[in-house]
Parts: C-alpha cells; sequence; structure tokens
C-alpha cells in the first residue's frame, strides 16, 4: 500500500511574527521554519502504519526550495520519498489541496495523512478539501487511528468529549496532537536523508477564491491594574471582576 | 441581493450557540448588502427551529432521517451541498466549531467555493464582504476577500453576539434524506463527563507550571466549577502530562475568546498568549511580576497562587451562594 503524508514548513511556534513591506504576508527575515507541528504526528502515523502492514510512503510539500528541509526531515524521521510541488506563490487552500490531490492521484495513496492544520494560516481545512476533490473518506482531527484490513477507526476530538469515526480506504485521516509520539531522526535516518533525491514538480496552475487584502497586528492589550500581591487583594478583584467588569 | 444560507448545528437535537451566532451575522450581511438569509439543518428531530426566525432567519430547510441524528462527514456533506446547489445558495455560513471546521471546508469543495475559516469579523465594504480571521494563532490578523460566485464563511464561535431575539418565527420546512451516505460514520460518542471545553466556554480557568504538580489542579478544577467555566491549561503542564491535550489553550492547543480568562501560574509564553490573547477581561495571578502575562491582563495579583486562590475561591463561593 501506498502511504502519503502532505507536509508544510511553517514558522516555529516561538516565532515573533512581523508583517512584511508588502502588508499582506509576514516579513520571514529572523524567522526559523520548521515542520509544521500537527504533520510531525501524521509523518509518525504513516511510518507506524508502514512498519506494520509494509507499503511505501512518500512526503508531499507545496512552496518553495525552503520546503525541502521539512521533507528533509520527514526522509529523516524514515519517510521513503519526497516529491515537492515548486510553486513559491500565494495559494489559498482549495487551490492548495487541487494540486496536493492531483499529486496523492498520480501517486496512488490509498492513505493519506495530514496534520490537522498549518500553524502559519491555521485554517484546518486542507486535508478535509483534499479528500473530497479526490472522492476520499476523510476523518479529521484525529487522536487515534486503527486500520484493520480497509477500514479505518479513528477517534476525533470534539467539543466536551471525542467522536469514533469509521470509514473505509482509500481515507484522509488529519493528525491532532496525542495522536502518537512523533520520533526523532536517528543519526543513520539523517545521513541516509541527505543521500536521497527530491523530486521536484511543477503543480497546475490554479486560480484563487480567497484574496489577501491586508495583514494587521492584533489591537495592543494595555496592561491593567496590579490588583495587589497577596490574598488581601482578593475581594478588591472580586469587586472589580463583578463590578466594573461585570463577568462574573 | 444575495442569497444567503446558515447551516444549523445540533447536538442531541439542540440547536448550538454559535448557529445562533451565524444566524445573527449573516442578517447582519443580508441587512447592508440586501439579501434573504435562510438556514439548512441536519438530523432527526430538531427542537425549537423556528425559533431562528429571532435571528433574521425566513426559512429553515430540515433535512431529515433518523440516521442522521449524530454527525456523519459524509453524509452531512452529501446533503448540505446538494441542497445549496439546487436551492442556489450562494453565501454559506458556518460556525467553526469542530463539526463546522470539518463540514465548512468539504462544502467548499463541492461547490468550488473560496472558503475564509475562523473569522472573527465580518465587514462590509462597498459592495463586498471583507473577512478578518486570525493567523499565527492570533499573532496576526488577516482581512480576506473571497472572490468566488459562491462563498463559505466560518465564524469563530462566542466572538459574533447573537443579540436578543425577536418574536418572529421561521417558517420550517421538513424534507427526508434517502439512503444518507453513511461512508464516514460516528460510531460513539465518548463524553468527558460533565466538562465544559475551553472552546465553548464564557470563562476559562487556566493553570500552568506554576501549579507545581497535577494534583494542585484540584483547585483549578474547584473554581471553574463554581464559576461555570472550563478548565484550560498551558502547553508546559499538557507535554508534562498532568493535563488532558484537550485542555491545551495555545498554538498548538486551542484559541479560546471567552469572556473572561483567569491564569493561574502561567507566566505566557508567546504561544499561550497568542492562543488567548482576544479573550475579553485576563485576570492574572503569578508570582513574577515580570511574566509577560501581566502584559496583556486586566487585572493581576502578583503573588503566591497557592496562597490566592484558596482566598480566590472562597471570595467566589460567597457571590454565587
Amino acid at each position: 500500500m501506498k502511504i502519503a503524508v502532505c507536509v508544510s514548513h511553517v514558522p516555529d511556534t516561538a516565532a515573533r511574527i512581523n508583517i512584511g513591506a508588502d502588508g499582506k504576508s509576514i516579513d520571514a527575515a529572523g524567522v526559523t521554519f520548521v515542520v509544521n507541528p500537527y504533520d510531525e504526528f501524521a509523518i509518525e502515523e504513516a511510518l507506524k502504519t508502514k512498519e506494520k502492514l509494509g507499503g511505501e510512503t512518500v512526503a508531499i510539500s507545496l512552496g518553495g526550495d525552503a520546503n525541502k528541509e521539512t521533507l528533509r526531515k520527514a526522509l529523516a524521521m524514515g519517510i521513503d520519498n519526497a516529491v515537492l510541488l515548486k510553486d513559491d506563490s500565494y495559494r489559498d487552500s482549495l487551490s492548495v489541496a487541487k494540486a496536493l490531490a492531483e499529486e496523492i492521484k498520480a501517486q496512488g495513496a490509498e492513505l493519506v495523512f495530514f496534520g490537522k492544520q498549518s500553524v502559519d494560516y491555521d485554517n484546518s481545512v486542507v486535508g478535509q478539501m483534499t479528500s473530497e476533490l479526490l472522492g476520499y473518506n476523510c476523518i479529521s482531527v484525529a487522536v487515534s487511528f486503527t486500520l484493520d484490513g480497509t477500514k479505518v477507526t479513528c477517534e476525533r476530538e470534539i467539543e466536551g468529549g471525542k467522536e469514533v469515526v469509521e470509514t473505509s480506504l482509500p481515507a484522509v485521516v488529519t493528525a491532532q496532537k496525542g495522536l502518537n509520539e512523533p520520533r526523532y531522526a536517528s543519526l543513520k535516518g539523517i545521513m541516509a536523508a541527505k543521500k536521497k533525491v527530491i523530486e521536484e514538480k511543477q503543480p497546475a496552475a490554479s486560480v484563487n477564491y480567497v484574496e489577501v487584502a491586508a495583514m494587521k497586528r492584533p489591537a495592543a492589550k494595555q496592561a491593567g491594574k496590579i490588583v495587589g500581591t497577596d490574598s488581601s487583594a482578593v475581594p478588591e478583584l472580586v469587586r472589580l471582576l463583578r463590578e466594573e467588569a461585570k463577568v462574573i | 441581493m444575495a442569497k444567503f444560507l446558515v447551516f444549523i448545528e445540533q447536538r442531541n437535537g439542540q440547536i448550538k450557540k454559535s448557529s445562533f451566532e451565524a444566524a445573527k451575522a449573516a442578517s447582519d450581511l443580508a441587512a447592508k448588502l440586501g439579501g434573504t438569509v435562510e438556514a439548512v439543518a441536519v438530523g432527526n428531530e430538531i427542537a425549537n427551529l423556528d425559533s431562528l426566525g429571532g435571528f433574521g432567519v425566513s426559512k429553515v430547510y430540515h433535512l431529515k432521517n433518523d440516521a442522521l441524528a449524530d454527525y456523519s462527514p459524509s453524509a452531512y456533506t452529501e446533503a448540505v451541498s446538494k441542497f445549496a446547489s439546487e436551492n442556489g445558495s450562494e453565501i454559506i455560513l458556518f460556525g467553526a466549531t469542530s463539526m463546522g471546521k470539518d463540514l465548512a471546508p468539504r462544502i467548499s469543495s463541492k461547490l468550488d467555493a473560496g472558503l475564509a475559516i475562523d473569522c472573527v469579523a465580518l465587514n462590509v465594504e462597498g459592495s463586498e464582504i471583507v473577512a478578518t480571521r486570525p493567523v499565527y494563532a492570533g499573532k496576526a490578523l488577516v482581512d480576506v476577500k473571497v472572490t468566488s460566485a459562491k462563498k463559505v464563511y466560518a465564524l469563530r464561535p462566542n466572538v459574533f453576539a447573537a443579540g436578543i431575539p425577536t418574536e418572529v418565527k421561521a417558517e420550517v420546512v421538513v424534507s427526508s434524506v434517502d439512503s444518507p451516505n453513511m461512508n464516514v460514520k460516528v460510531i460513539e460518542i465518548k463524553k468527558a463527563e460533565g466538562k465544559l471545553d475551553v472552546a465553548e466556554a464564557d470563562i476559562i480557568v487556566s493553570g500552568g507550571r506554576g501549579m507545581k504538580a497535577p494534583e494542585h489542579f484540584a483547585m483549578i478544577e474547584e473554581l471553574s466549577q463554581v464559576l461555570g467555566a472550563a478548565t484550560g491549561a498551558s502547553r508546559a503542564v499538557v507535554d508534562a502530562g498532568w493535563r488532558p491535550h484537550a485542555e491545551q489553550v495555545g498554538q498548538t492547543g486551542k484559541t479560546v475568546s471567552p469572556t473572561l480568562y483567569i491564569a493561574l501560574g502561567i507566566s505566557g509564553a508567546i504561544q499561550h498568549l497568542a492562543g488567548m490573547r482576544s479573550s475579553k477581561y485576563i485576570v492574572a495571578i503569578n508570582k513574577d511580576k515580570d511574566a509577560p502575562i501581566f502584559q496583556i491582563a486586566d487585572y493581576g495579583i502578583v503573588g503566591d497562587v497557592f496562597e490566592v486562590l484558596p482566598k480566590f475561591i472562597e471570595e467566589v463561593k460567597k457571590i454565587k451562594a
């Protein structure tokens, strides 16, 4: 079985975000980019599934040359092959999904893992969109995954609990934190990854339906009142919450 | 003139609050742009669908089948996308709940419509809708315009005010769904007993590493209970295994916008602040006066959380008594 995992290359969660000169995107200067944290769970689940059932794994990423770093990391963790869909330009989610769906089809992958969202645009939609374009079944925000023959069972997080969801291959699963514990790349894996060739392809152009008009900073929040330094300040704090903020 | 359609989410036959928020937001847009507001609900028995009239919805289409009582991604996608196409709906709104976030992108794919998800504001400029949504977990915001003929928006829960409904009742049209597509099916729902979710709560009481040990979260749970709040946690304590991931607030957890956020023993790492800075009121109790959390807190006590918290619980109990 062919297992695909779609990965994105994003600013580290500890990074400060500054707005770029175009006023529509971030200023990437000095920002460390990493494998999207949720994609690490996706990579791990692809590897675990292959270890159990055999098959072949491929990592796919859409973006510029910098994304090779993330693909290299996937290879170092143990993914067999990597494909870069090379496109530096802005694409909205549906346009990204269209390019990925095309490549997944070309790869003939029956099982596809995504991170549940990229921590840059925070859309949490590309996995679901891709599945619909492919006509694959899809379970999003999975915290568990089992494959029994062609039957897929996952738990997905919902408000105040979990849904147990059942479907069958071909399927797309998007990974939530808690799905597994991603492995560290071994030295051997890192060395082997350096020798591997990342295949580059040109994705088909597609129209964007979502245009970014402006990127801005959130309204600055002013530091408030320090009410006190010990429990004697509590009655005043409660009074403020009750009478000034009117929230309790 | 635009034809608006609001997806009404139900769980256990009850309409979710986020759907009223979306209905009101659609009505506000329709008032500015001109247009009609209809709604579509999927499920078996659903209570009070006509009450959506109070939020400006003229007609509610109830797509009914007993197999649809619980969410099925495949069946709901098929039913809603087919309905929206046939009905000629142009602007479709969802609440960005766990169901909405799963369903909206599928509908967007099916209708070849652009999607703006997790919107925190919808404004009208000329004849265009400009949606504002947080990116980088709220470290920045983007204003986006959806340019396709059909447009889908999903609204972050708790941000748009549903307001006070009028007495107007909506017309409810029930149609049955024949042989729903159950390729993806929920076979069980495991409830975290009696717990409110941070993503839905009006008040969140959150603890961080300053709580020192998992057993001390009993105090946080007690305060949550007294306030009717959800219990939250910082990444550090989730990674340490003290609290479940479902409670994590921040960039790799949940981004929340409650009315009141109480941070206890949380210093305020950038990825945590990003996830809760849009809370209406923030209270911080931390012994380090230089903790970044104080830069965004409305009210703070620079003190020992173990000394302050018991008194806090006691005082809140008094006013709630």
